[in-house]
């Protein structure tokens, strides 16, 4: 099976955002794999392991992006693959993304792609669905389980709480879900085995793409904090006296009950 | 700006989600006095139109067809497409549900459109108009306005109010026949696991539970403080790493953003990327036994205390409210 994993470099969940110039301040922050993604990731090998083929994780991004890659590359993937736009690119959407991964994946004869289902910073879960669509294959979003046969899929996806069994076929993009499995942290042999493993890196030149064709379609106009919450009370007294205060509270201050 | 805003009306178990109330009030702003037509995709949605028009829609175009009995994203896109390609909209609104998120790109991307996602707030109306949004999940926010081509956004559930009910606007309602095909997605069953009526993202009251309630029935009286409030119930990853409950209940930066009225954090420690879920509600109440804990730096009103003795005092306090008013 030929499996493809997008992978997007994004910041460690503990990291505070600070901004200074209307940006996002990223010098000192620690940077991680979309956790998402490590679903994705952990999905492909297990599928590659049961039914023999090959695991791709793809990135755009800039240079710094090759150590998620090698992570990816510990954990159990084949072969890892970096478009790096710093050069061509200053902005980035979601658009724009998914135009430069579908056209790196067009002619891969792909059976499988796997995406988070939403990257934790942008948090829009665009890119997957695009993806697929510039492909013209089929897709099927957060998803828990995944069963292959052949070139039938049977999936279960997390649909606001309840679970939706889905019946589809090869080729297919699905988008991990929390609780899809676990993913295993890479074992010492496994990095430096990832050393040695092929990474190739790309630029928008190499697929033929012109800048004009990734031409952003939204611009941010400012970026900021929310306000910050003025400190809160923790009542006193008899624990019954408080439960009575703090139902009151929400009733005539509050006005949320 | 806008010539005219479609705005698709999510049905769920035959009725209107309110969240499609709150997308025709987005969608009044984007339109700065342009017309607003609702979509109802599905096998029998026609009756619902009215609603939507009660809601401020201008008219409703329905698409009725068996193969949209059930959402997918093949049949939906086809059924979409068909009623944009009658009436050429400058604007689309969806709302950011399971459904919105599935379908909205594969619309933005066929439309080969920018799409802004989950919109919290919108600043000034028509073409001026500005979009606000959560990204690093609620850490910050981003201003941000489509370069050119359609105004395409969906809108998070509950943070744009809907307008006033009016039943008494009318409006037309048309049926357009469109030929349906090809789906490659099969159904074959949806598993409800929600324990209550109430959608987690939808909800005015959201009490959340953690590592603190020790067990799967620890949840109960969770689910009786929920249930007095019309709310629903949440949860830590720590609740749901110790199988407490279900993954599909988790808030947070890995789990699912609420911005209830009232969210209730039951021992709950408050580590950053919990609340990064549920940081912007508007008012938090925390109960936990540590003074120190973290959780209490963003409750706007805190209890220290067992809350296996707490809650069950609330949901008792809040049923002698109920009476009382
Ligand atoms: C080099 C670079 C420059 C950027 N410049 C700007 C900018 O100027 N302004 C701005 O607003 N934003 C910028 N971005 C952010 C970028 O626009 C979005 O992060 C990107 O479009 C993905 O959108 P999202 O975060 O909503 O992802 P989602 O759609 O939520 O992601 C869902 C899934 O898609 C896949 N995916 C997402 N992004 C990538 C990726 N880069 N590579 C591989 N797979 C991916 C992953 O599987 C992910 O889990 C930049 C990003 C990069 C990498
Ligand atoms: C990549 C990543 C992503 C993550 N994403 C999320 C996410 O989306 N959502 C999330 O929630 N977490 C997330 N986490 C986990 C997060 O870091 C915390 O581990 C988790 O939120 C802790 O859950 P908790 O508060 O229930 O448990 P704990 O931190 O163990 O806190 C339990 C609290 O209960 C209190 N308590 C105990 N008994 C009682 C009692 N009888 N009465 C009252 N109070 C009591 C204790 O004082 C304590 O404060 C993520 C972590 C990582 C690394």
């Amino acid at each position: 099976m030929n499996i493809f994993v997008l992978v997007k470099r994004t910041f460690d969940t503990e990291e505070k955002i600070v901004i200074a110039n209307g940006k996002i301040q990223d010098d000192g922050a620690e940077y991680i794999i979309n956790p998402y993604d490590e679903y994705a990731i952990e999905e492909a090998i297990q599928l590659r392991d049961a039914n023999s083929g090959k695991v791709t994780v793809v990135t755009i991004g800039g240079e710094d992006a090759e150590k998620q890659l090698r992570t990816a590359l510990a954990m159990g993937a084949d072969e890892a693959v970096l478009i790096n736009t710093e050069d061509d690119l200053d902005e980035l959407d979601q658009y724009s993304t998914a135009v430069i991964l579908a056209e790196y994946l067009k002619d891969k004869e792909v059976d499988l792609i796997l995406a988070g289902n939403v990257a934790i910073d942008g948090g829009t879960g665009q890119v997957g669905p695009r993806v697929a669509d510039l492909l013209g294959i089929n897709y099927v979003t957060t998803i828990t389980d995944l069963e292959i046969d052949g070139t039938n899929v049977k999936i279960v996806r997390d649909i606001e709480g309840d679970s939706e069994v889905i019946e589809t076929s090869l080729p297919l993009l699905v988008t991990a879900q929390q609780g899809l499995n676990e993913p295993r942290y890479p074992s010492l042999p496994g990095i430096m085995k990832a050393k040695k493993k092929p990474l190739a890196e790309l630029e928008l030149d190499d697929l033929d793409i012109d800048e004009d064709d990734v031409e952003v379609k939204v611009e941010t106009v400012d970026v900021y904090l929310p306000p910050q919450k003025a400190a809160g009370r923790v009542l006193e007294g008899e624990l019954a006296d408080q439960v009575k205060e703090l139902v009151n509270l929400l009733h005539s201050e509050a006005k949320v009950v | 700006m806008a010539n005219k805003v479609l705005v698709l009306g999510e049905v769920r178990d035959g009725v209107l989600r309110n969240v499609s109330f709150e997308a025709i009030a987005a969608a009044k702003q984007i339109a700065d006095g342009a017309e607003v037509v609702g979509v109802l995709l599905g096998d029998s949605v026609t009756s619902l139109a009215s609603e939507l028009i009660a809601y401020g829609a201008d008219r409703v175009v329905t698409v009725e067809h068996p193969h949209l009995k059930s959402y997918t994203s093949d049949g939906f896109s086809q059924a979409f497409l068909a009623v944009y390609e009658e009436e050429k909209p400058e604007a689309i609104v969806f709302g950011h549900t399971s459904l919105g998120k599935d379908l909205s790109p594969k619309i933005a991307s066929k439309l080969q459109s920018g799409l802004i996602s989950d919109v919290t707030e919108i600043e000034g109306s028509g073409e001026g108009a500005l979009f606000i949004r959560p990204i690093y999940s609620g850490k910050a926010f981003e201003k941000v306005k489509i370069k050119d081509g359609i105004v395409f956004v969906t809108i998070r559930p509950n943070n744009i109010a809907p307008l006033e009910k009016d039943a008494s606007r009318t409006g037309e309602v048309a049926t357009l026949a469109v030929d349906i095909q090809n789906l490659r997605t099969i159904i074959k069953e949806v598993v409800r696991k929600a324990s209550t009526g109430v959608d987690l993202s939808e909800a005015k009251v959201v009490v959340a539970g953690g590592r603190g309630v020790k067990s799967a029935e620890g949840f109960e009286p969770l689910q009786q403080l929920a249930d007095v409030l019309g709310g629903a119930v949440g949860a830590s990853r720590g609740a749901c790493d110790a199988d407490y409950c279900d993954y599909s209940l988790q808030i947070g930066q890995t789990g699912k953003v609420v911005t209830p009225d009232l969210y209730i954090a039951c021992g709950i420690s408050g580590a950053i990327q919990h609340l990064a879920g549920m940081s912007n509600s508007k008012v938090i109440v925390a109960i936990n036994k540590d003074p120190e804990a973290n959780i209490f730096k963003v409750a706007d009103y805190g209890i220290v205390g067992d809350l296996f003795e707490v809650v069950p005092m609330l949901v008792e306090e809040f049923k002698a409210l109920k009476v009382n008013s």
